[in-house]
């Protein structure tokens, strides 16, 4: 497509005998969903602006296994947390950012018990932390200034882990209007997608969760609605789909926006 | 003859704390039932939960009116049953209002108890109104039927009466009324006997009192059979709540074992045990039924009040599927207390009554429709994880009987295969980067 990113991958790193600063996990979903890859490729230039240090496992890294862990599966969990692990930690892996609230719940929460420590970050509070070092700047005059814009809260990083803030700071950044639907942060509603959800149809009922949601969302009028995670992304654009609102509505990552704004 | 009265309170008081007692052993007894978890971490944090949750309300009041409501009949059933005590010391040696001789502070005791009294009074027609009349979505649930739906209005039956006859036994007590210090309330109740003579007064004081407090252990002896159990396990249930972080599930050490063989090279398939040990079965893999969950997964079921409050933020359930947490946990406790009624029977043991938790009581549809968003465990005002419970079948399912729907074996394969949910070579991994 476009301009080349730089991706350096783990193996590269260790060939040339140095340690990068983080290591960027991509997450199944970020690797081959073509929506989730735009978000993956977004987070990447605001990591090459900023002049992040980083590396990803490239074809090493596989899926965290979170999904099969819960759907019941906790063979297959930990099959791909300790071969997940093993190559973390020969690499000597301290830092891991990754932009999937999914894969950061599993790594921060799940891997410490199989032998796998690392400080783990979400993508939107590493960016907030470049942000706040002076090392990613942003200006308030941006393409969204002004725009109104409500960011709908991935369970894994809100009520799964406590992060509320650090994606809603960073829509501050941008000097947009953020507008709260009525269910955010601790009572926020799920898109429909987690406990392995995306990959099923879902059970005989009256609704589809991320229609529910959606229409949580559209009730702030929002031009923008904010993510922080590949599935939610997914599920809300669904949402706004079966909505028919799909001229009017965007549904944008929280790393998209920073990066657009910033003509990246 | 005259110490008839004694002696029946006596008899009356004991037979109420004896079944109550009962009643105790056999709840322990049947929590006991579940796995070995080890809860002994963290004491001082585990106090704070219980200090804030359950003595402090903190979760409650996260929904103003009921929380406030509850709020006031919570105080006012610790607070008026101080009264208890003197109410029993009377009964059992004949005494009357034993503590009113250190005179002053027993006026202004009794005067916060009738305030209180008239407070829960108001507060219970209110919570009676909203299940009732107003009918909150959350009380009309599928799973709120029968038993479920009456147990909730008998309690607030059972305050409005207890609430009732500690007035009128204050109000028709010549004696205290005529200390003229305590009865900011009962004197105005008074009046409405105005006119019968001291001894009807007598008997309908005398009648009030004994009622009020055979209510209180005929109520205490309800507990056992009612959602109002959480008056008491609410307090070891915080204690004993989740401490890590909401999406963290817990790790199977019996499948870590066996996965790190499996991925060892060094071990001989082969091998035959160790001579002198014997082969263990291999430990069951998630649950199906209650002896498979943890004991603070059972003492979850126990203190579960059925407030609704899971079911209502639970985005399976306002899309009209089966699934509601609410009924993950009665179904649980429902079942425990067959088992438990099973051992009764059998000498103790259990014997196998062909039932089990899941399909005879939960079934796999309600399973597969969660997302594990955890709003439930958020909403929960005790520290209650349905999520867990949920997830333990699961494994259960999956693990023991390889029955998950085909979309998620498609799924497992796939991340057997290429190391993804999707079926893509793992080598396209970092595709994107030139796309």
């Amino acid at each position: 497509m476009s301009e080349t990113l730089k991706v350096p991958t783990m193996a590269e790193c260790a060939a040339e005998g140095r340690q990068p600063e983080i290591l960027f996990w991509v997450g199944s979903a970020g690797s081959y969903d073509d929506r989730a890859k735009k978000i993956t490729r977004a987070f990447v230039k605001i990591l090459n602006k900023a002049n992040v240090d980083f590396a990803v496992l490239g074809t090493e890294e596989s899926c965290t296994g979170d999904v099969a862990k819960r759907a019941g599966n906790e063979f297959l969990f930990q099959m791909q947390a300790i071969t997940n692990i093993e190559i973390l930690n020969a690499y000597g892996v301290k830092r891991i950012v990754t932009a999937c609230p999914h894969s950061y719940n599993t790594l921060k929460n799940e891997y410490p018990q199989l032998g796998g420590n690392y400080q783990v970050q979400h993508h939107t509070q590493f960016i907030d932390e470049l942000i706040k070092d002076g090392r990613l700047k942003v200006g308030q005059e941006t393409t969204f200034k002004g725009k109104r814009i409500t960011f709908h809260d991935p369970c894994y990083l809100g009520r799964a882990n406590d992060v509320y803030e650090a994606p809603r700071e960073l829509l501050r950044t941008l000097g947009v209007d953020l507008v709260e639907m009525k269910r955010n942060r601790k009572t926020a509603l799920c898109c429909g997608a987690g406990g392995a959800q995306m990959f099923k149809e879902p059970e005989k009922g009256d609704k589809d969760i991320n229609v529910l949601r959606t229409e949580d969302a559209m009730e702030t009028q929002p031009n923008i609605i904010a993510t922080g995670c590949p599935y939610c992304n997914t599920m809300m654009t669904d949402g706004v789909k079966a909505k028919e609102k799909e001229a009017e509505i965007s549904v944008l990552d929280v790393a998209e926006l920073i990066a657009k704004a910033q003509n990246l | 003859m005259q110490y008839l009265p004694n002696i029946l309170f006596a008899i009356a008081f004991i037979v109420g704390i004896g079944y109550f007692t009962k009643n105790v052993k056999k709840l322990i007894r049947n929590i006991k039932l579940g796995r070995d978890v080890d809860v002994s971490n963290n004491k001082s944090e585990r106090f704070k939960n219980m200090a804030m949750i359950a003595f402090g309300q903190t979760k409650m009041v996260r929904r103003p009116i009921a929380g406030i409501l509850h709020l006031i009949v919570y105080v006012g059933f610790i607070v008026i049953n101080i009264e208890v005590l003197e109410i029993v010391i009377d009964g059992l040696f004949g005494t009357h209002r034993i503590f009113s001789s250190i005179g002053k502070p027993y006026g202004v005791l009794i005067g916060i108890f009738e305030i209180l009294a008239v407070l829960v009074f108001v507060s219970v027609i209110l919570f009676w109104i909203r299940r009732n009349i107003i009918k909150l979505k959350r009380f009309w649930k599928a799973e709120m039927t029968s038993w479920p739906k009456n147990d909730g209005n008998f309690i607030l039956y059972f305050e409005m009466i207890l609430m009732t006859l500690f007035l009128v036994m204050n109000a028709t007590d010549l004696h205290f009324q005529s200390m003229d210090s305590g009865n900011v309330i009962s004197q105005f109740i008074a009046p409405w006997f105005s006119g019968l003579s001291e001894g009807t007064l007598h008997l309908i004081e005398r009648s009030a009192w004994w009622l009020h407090i055979l209510g209180i252990l005929v109520f205490l002896n309800y507990l056992y059979f009612s959602k109002h159990l959480h008056i008491i396990l609410a307090f070891p249930n915080t204690y004993y709540g989740k401490l890590t972080p909401k999406g963290q599930f817990n790790n199977l050490e019996s499948v870590t074992k066996e996965v790190k063989m499996m991925m060892d090279p060094n071990v001989d398939p082969f091998a035959a045990p160790a001579e002198g040990t014997e082969a263990a079965m291999p430990e069951k893999f998630g649950a199906s039924d209650v002896q498979d969950l943890s004991w603070v997964q059972l003492l979850n079921a126990y203190t579960c009040t059925e407030c609704g409050r899971c079911t209502s933020e639970c985005p399976a359930n306002l899309t009209g599927k089966k699934l509601s947490p609410r009924k993950i946990m009665m179904d649980t406790r429902d079942r425990l207390e067959e088992v438990g009624k099973n051992m009764d029977t059998n000498n103790g043991e259990f014997k196998d009554d062909g039932k089990q938790l899941l399909d005879d009581y939960i079934t796999r549809e309600e399973l597969w429709a969660c997302t594990t968003c955890n709003a439930c465990v958020e909403a929960c005002p005790v520290s209650i994880d349905p999520l867990s419970i949920i997830l333990e079948m699961r494994r259960y399912l999956v693990m023991e009987q390889s029955a998950a729907p085909a979309e998620l074996n498609n799924m497992m394969t796939n991340i057997e295969n290429n190391g993804a949910p999707w079926p893509y070579n793992q080598m396209d991994r970092l595709n994107w980067k030139n796309e």
